[in-house]
């Protein structure tokens, strides 16, 4: 395959960016989007160029390590996968795409596609946890729990936390991942102990790392590699009153 | 006590608070529409049924102005709030993407800051032309009707007769039902009274609700353009 590459080059944190075109060939369909840009990568080496730096890990699209907004959608297109399982085939011979990192505020690029998601990390820190007695494993099935719940709490589990649903609202809110993580996590009696507190400081912990408000549009669930559904919002907008009146009355 | 002001401000402070104060005063507005729509197709019912429907209204003081204060509170939070949302969302947007693309939001939502302050203007027209009487003579004895009452009929008639003000009306009522018709299920989505099965039925609840304000509202100017009403 052929094609033109209209990547996003920005040598640091500070430096101010831009789009660098690269005609490539020869790309075989069955690569994927990053093996794609390995090969790109391996022929600006050899040229002596710089290459182009971009998150990546696993490559088996359960990490959530790898980005890029790909023709101005989060993971490219093609439902429920990540780039890296975003193969060539997809596009046609002689298309010109448009590579650029995940934009928001608190996603500050480091360097040409790869950013900064360690905001993510602060809001786990906050609340994206049960406290439980460490030591050696408890039997199976030893506390029962609905199957419904156990379903639900698995659905909201999935989200590998990639940032997709940041890059793709024009609010950079993070409202489908903070409402994942504490959807699964509240549902479980593992984890409800600390329900209300989990909710209060997870929302406190996204507002101050500057993400933005959601305005019911619904484009992370679209992009989600995960298929995380929009309805967990609903339900964190739902926690987080309950859990303000209960501390109120506290 | 402390501690609830605390709960309060903090509320306030969160962006889910704001996000709520929006719905709720959106609600109240939505409901609002409704009953002034209802009350005003009493038009079609003749000059006698709408002008005592007037004088009803009018011979309740309190309720009548602790109506209108709570819902101008309303509609200055409504807006006020979404002002300050707009705000800390531009902040948190970083650099423009050079590739635009939008999955699945609809025109509506996209334009809602838009549609908003048209209908603000159009809000303030409105109280100034039939609620202030403000530059027109619908204060005048020309509008007393036989039995003493203000002759309401006459002025939508006058009113509406001039078209310009017709098609600013209908205008506005189509931006309003744009407006509504993300705004309707938002609430819901934002008060967190929504699960994927109801999701559907909301939405073309809330899709009705719009079109039903649109139909009833310019049913009356149309009307009296078309001579219909007279």
């Amino acid at each position: 395959m052929n094609l033109t590459l209209k990547v996003w080059r920005q040598k640091d944190k500070d430096s101010k960016g831009r789009i660098e075109t690269y005609v490539v060939s020869d790309i075989p369909e069955e690569a994927s989007f990053l093996e794609m840009l390995d090969i790109v990568n391996n022929q600006l080496i050899e040229s002596g160029r710089e290459p182009i730096t971009f998150d990546h890990d696993c490559r088996e699209g359960i990490c959530g390590a790898c980005s890029l907004t790909i023709n101005g959608i989060p993971h490219g297109k093609g439902s429920g996968i990540t780039t890296c399982q975003l193969h060539m085939r997809k596009f046609s011979d002689g298309e010109t795409i448009y590579i650029e990192p995940f934009r928001a505020k608190p996603f500050p690029i480091l360097k040409d596609l790869m950013v900064d998601r360690s905001s993510f990390d602060r809001v786990i820190e906050s609340g994206g946890y049960v406290s439980i007695r460490t030591g050696s494993a408890v039997d199976a099935n030893s506390m029962p729990i609905e199957k419904e719940d156990a379903d639900t709490a698995f659905d909201a589990a999935t989200c590998i936390g990639c940032g997709a649903c940041v890059a793709s609202c024009k609010n950079a809110s993070a409202m489908l991942f903070v409402s994942a993580k504490v959807k699964h996590l509240n549902s479980l009696p593992q984890g409800a102990p600390e329900k209300t507190k989990r909710v209060l400081n997870m929302v406190n912990k996204m507002d101050e790392e500057g993400f933005g408000n959601c305005t019911n549009q619904f484009e992370c669930e679209a992009v989600c590699p995960k298929s995380i559904k929009s309805e967990f919002i609903s339900d964190l907008n739902r926690q987080y009153g309950t859990a303000l009146v209960k501390e109120a009355l506290k | 006590m402390n501690l609830t002001a605390n709960s309060l401000i903090k509320f306030y402070s969160s962006s889910i608070g704001k996000k709520v104060i929006v719905a709720v005063t959106g609600l109240a507005l939505i409901g609002f529409l409704l009953g002034h729509m209802v009350g005003n197709l009493k038009i079609f019912a003749g000059p006698e049924k709408i002008n005592s429907y007037a004088a009803w209204l009018h011979s309740m003081p309190i309720v009548l102005w602790g109506a209108r204060i709570g819902l101008l509170a309303c509609f200055f939070m409504h807006i006020f709030t979404t002002v300050m949302l707009v705000i800390q969302n531009r902040r948190s947007k970083g650099s423009r993407y050079v590739y635009q693309h939008t999955s699945k939001a609809t025109g509506a939502s996209r334009t809602m800051i838009w549609s908003g302050i048209i209908i603000i203007c159009f809000v303030i027209y409105h109280i100034l032309h039939y609620t202030v009487r403000f530059a027109n003579d619908y204060d005048s004895q020309a509008y007393i009707d036989a039995t003493g009452k203000h002759d309401v009929y006459k002025m939508l008639i006058d009113g509406f007769s001039w078209w310009p003000a017709s098609v600013f009306y209908i205008f506005s009522m189509a931006l309003l039902c744009w407006h509504l018709s993300h705004g309707f299920s938002s609430v819901f989505q934002t008060l967190g009274l929504r699960t994927d099965k109801t999701w559907g039925l909301i939405k073309a609840a809330g899709y009705a609700y719009s079109l039903t304000i649109f139909v009833g509202n310019c049913s009356i100017p149309v009307s009296i353009l078309a001579g219909w009403l007279s």
